[in-house]
């Protein structure tokens, strides 16, 4: 174990892949020279040259599109797209082919092609660079989705994606990239689909997942010293969701809330509130409470931006909504 | 009307044997068949949805794919049938796929609009008009990175040049010089809305020359000048000389679906009927008895096999087994 941070975990990781297969392949803006917008694969080219680290015009309804076609001739690309926002821009090639190529083959094919982009805000980068899109893939099914809260995560679910023979939509969090923490040496293989308890507790549980699990941490902490124990389930992978560990903390704690940063309707909270009613009503001693970053766009002004995302004082004070 | 490649003699057409050029026309005559049964299963209920045919444009995929190896890549569009076909994949599996059996090239799931075969190089047949080109870029991206010599071909209609993701290829391909094959049927019409009306440019070839690469237009109604434009584009590509668009005129015969008579609004039954009389069938079968390769009886048996081994395949298909709604899932991730 060393002590790193997101930033480099991620690195990390990128880096063990190109080392392991040699079909491993990068591509995306400003990856390679640059090393990255927020400087997470600077280094890389230098070690792993022109035909691993590639950069692109900015055309990532073309260079996802390429990416399919590279993987299905036996590659494993690693797609970089810069912002999450920028998904938006790939739609067709994302959503009508990328996921649904392995169904529409009838399983014949393999797609490991995982594209890797950040998202999220407080950086004052307002409507377009600061959106967390999860649930618009998670809804159209085929791309596994996984998030991370800590180095470790990071690095250990993205050298999993990239190893995983279905395409995976890795998101990383701009608040992310400077937290620290230990992470194994060498290879590290978290396996997609399983949530992480981050925090034991017996009265709620907050689920999370991304940075918003940080925010979950600290107002458990606040919550702890005014008597509510609060369990914290970072759910990790989105799709496939691992309900298993969901329902064991439902069932434990019988109050139940989520917390993310993006949009409130038909969002990942939507989804796992209707999955718990469904599935576990008579477990529940409240209704499900979600803190989320609204429907509204991302403001620009900070003052407006900090009102529209989640804090520790809301997810405190739902919380304790929920057990009072 | 034809600019490449130069007719007379050194043509890579010359030296196809006469067993090819016999192959080529039972190739068209396969497809024909082809769509004849796939229509016919459609009015008797066995086929479901829309059917996207491709009548008159049959010498495209006899010429194109002859051109080509197992190992190269190529997709296409829903109007692709004779490109897997001639690509070489198993047309009993692909028509039980196009009437939804687990006996089928997807299993039942894909269905005549996504058909893949990756042991031909078939990455696909696609539902969005330029959505399986990047898909081909991709694979020409692949060999360029690996090193390897196999190319890539994308077949698609002249309305794909109008969607966007069309050109982000096309400069990859153009900036990084990769071996790869745009292969246009300009059939002048995008579904029912004509050249004219959607592009300032209907000169299909020139618009890539904002790519730094080279277009070329031929007569698509001809297997042989297909054959000969795409082996000159494929032994570019492979030479690392980079990709090419080659823009074949053509024409569909038929309706741009089932239910579109074709004719009557956006066309005239004139122009179609003129069309049909330069159907690559009826040429290519002219140019089979001049060189002395058949007469009218062996024109007819090439046709006639051609329909057995359709029919063949048409009673696998009938007799596959329905897919267990037990796998309705299966696929969803690799």
């Amino acid at each position: 174990m060393s002590e790193m941070t997101y930033s480099d975990a991620v690195k990390d990781a990128i880096r063990m892949e190109l080392r392991r297969d040699p079909d491993v392949v990068m591509f995306g803006e400003d990856i390679a020279h640059h090393g990255g917008m927020m400087q997470v694969t600077k280094g890389l080219l230098d070690e792993f040259g022109d035909k691993r680290m590639i950069d692109t015009p900015i055309s990532e309804s073309g260079f996802m599109g390429m990416g399919i076609g590279a993987a299905l001739r036996g590659l494993r690309p690693v797609v970089d797209l810069m912002f999450f926002d920028f998904a938006l821009v790939a739609m067709d090639q994302i959503q009508n082919q990328l996921a649904k190529t392995i169904y529409m083959s009838g399983g014949k094919v393999k797609v490991p092609l995982t594209i890797r982009t950040q998202g999220g805000g407080w950086k004052g980068a307002a409507a377009q660079h600061s959106q967390m899109l999860e649930a618009l893939f998670v809804h159209v099914p085929g791309l596994k989705v996984v998030t991370s809260s800590t180095p470790a995560d990071a690095k250990g679910l993205l050298q999993a994606s990239i190893q995983d023979d279905s395409p995976v939509l890795f998101i990383e969090h701009k608040q992310l990239y400077g937290v620290k923490g230990e992470v194994p040496e060498g290879d590290h293989i978290v396996p997609l689909g399983k949530a992480d308890v981050k925090r034991e507790g017996s009265d709620v549980t907050i689920f999370s997942y991304s940075y918003c699990v940080h925010l979950a941490l600290e107002a458990a902490e606040k919550l702890a010293d005014q008597g509510v124990s609060a369990e914290v389930v970072d759910l990790r992978t989105l799709n496939p969701l691992d309900f298993d560990t969901v329902a064991a903390s439902v069932s434990k704690t019988h109050r139940a809330m989520v917390v993310h940063d993006s949009y409130a309707r038909c969002g990942i909270g939507a989804d796992l509130a209707a999955q718990i009613q469904e599935k576990l009503f008579d477990e529940l001693d409240a209704p499900i409470l979600r803190v989320t970053g609204g429907d509204v766009s991302v403001p620009f002004a900070g003052e407006l931006e900090n009102a529209l995302l989640p804090n520790v004082e809301r997810i405190v004070a739902t919380a304790n909504e929920l057990v009072s | 009307m034809p600019q490449a490649p130069p007719s007379g003699s050194n043509r890579p057409s010359d030296s196809l044997s006469k067993d090819d050029l016999k192959g080529i026309y039972r190739q068209m005559w396969i497809l024909r068949k082809f769509e004849e049964t796939l229509l016919d299963l459609s009015k008797a209920g066995d086929l479901r949805g829309s059917l996207h045919l491709t009548e008159g444009q049959e010498a495209g995929p006899a010429g194109a794919c002859l051109a080509l190896r197992k190992d190269d890549a190529i997709t296409m569009t829903y109007r692709g049938h004779g490109y897997y076909l001639a690509k070489g994949v198993n047309i009993k599996e692909v028509l039980a796929e196009i009437i939804g059996r687990e006996n089928g090239t997807s299993r039942g799931r894909g269905g005549k609009m996504h058909v893949f075969d990756p042991e031909h190089g078939v990455l696909g047949a696609n539902g969005i008009v330029a959505g399986g080109v990047p898909t081909a870029v991709g694979a020409a991206f692949a060999s360029w990175l690996k090193g390897d010599d196999s190319v890539a071909l994308s077949a698609f209609g002249d309305g794909a040049m109008n969607q966007g993701v069309m050109h982000e290829v096309m400069n990859m391909a153009g900036l990084w010089k990769l071996p790869v094959v745009f292969y246009c049927e300009n059939n002048l019409y995008a579904e029912m809305t004509s050249l004219e009306a959607s592009s300032g440019v209907t000169e299909v070839h020139k618009r890539v020359a904002a790519y730094g690469f080279e277009g070329v237009k031929i007569d698509g109604n001809d297997p042989l000048e297909v054959f000969d434009a795409v082996t000159a584009a494929v032994e570019k590509a492979r030479a690392g000389g980079g990709p090419t668009l080659i823009e074949a005129m053509t024409y569909r015969t038929c309706g741009h679906y089932q239910l579109d008579p074709g004719f009557g609004g956006y066309r005239t039954r004139e122009e179609v009927e003129e069309w049909k009389a330069k159907s690559p069938l009826i040429r290519f079968g002219a140019v089979l008895k001049e060189k002395k390769i058949c007469k009218d009886k062996d024109l007819k048996k090439i046709e006639e096999e051609a329909a057995a081994i359709v029919a063949e395949a048409k009673e696998f298909a009938l007799a596959g087994p329905i897919p267990s709604v037990d796998g309705l899932a299966d696929g969803v991730f690799a």
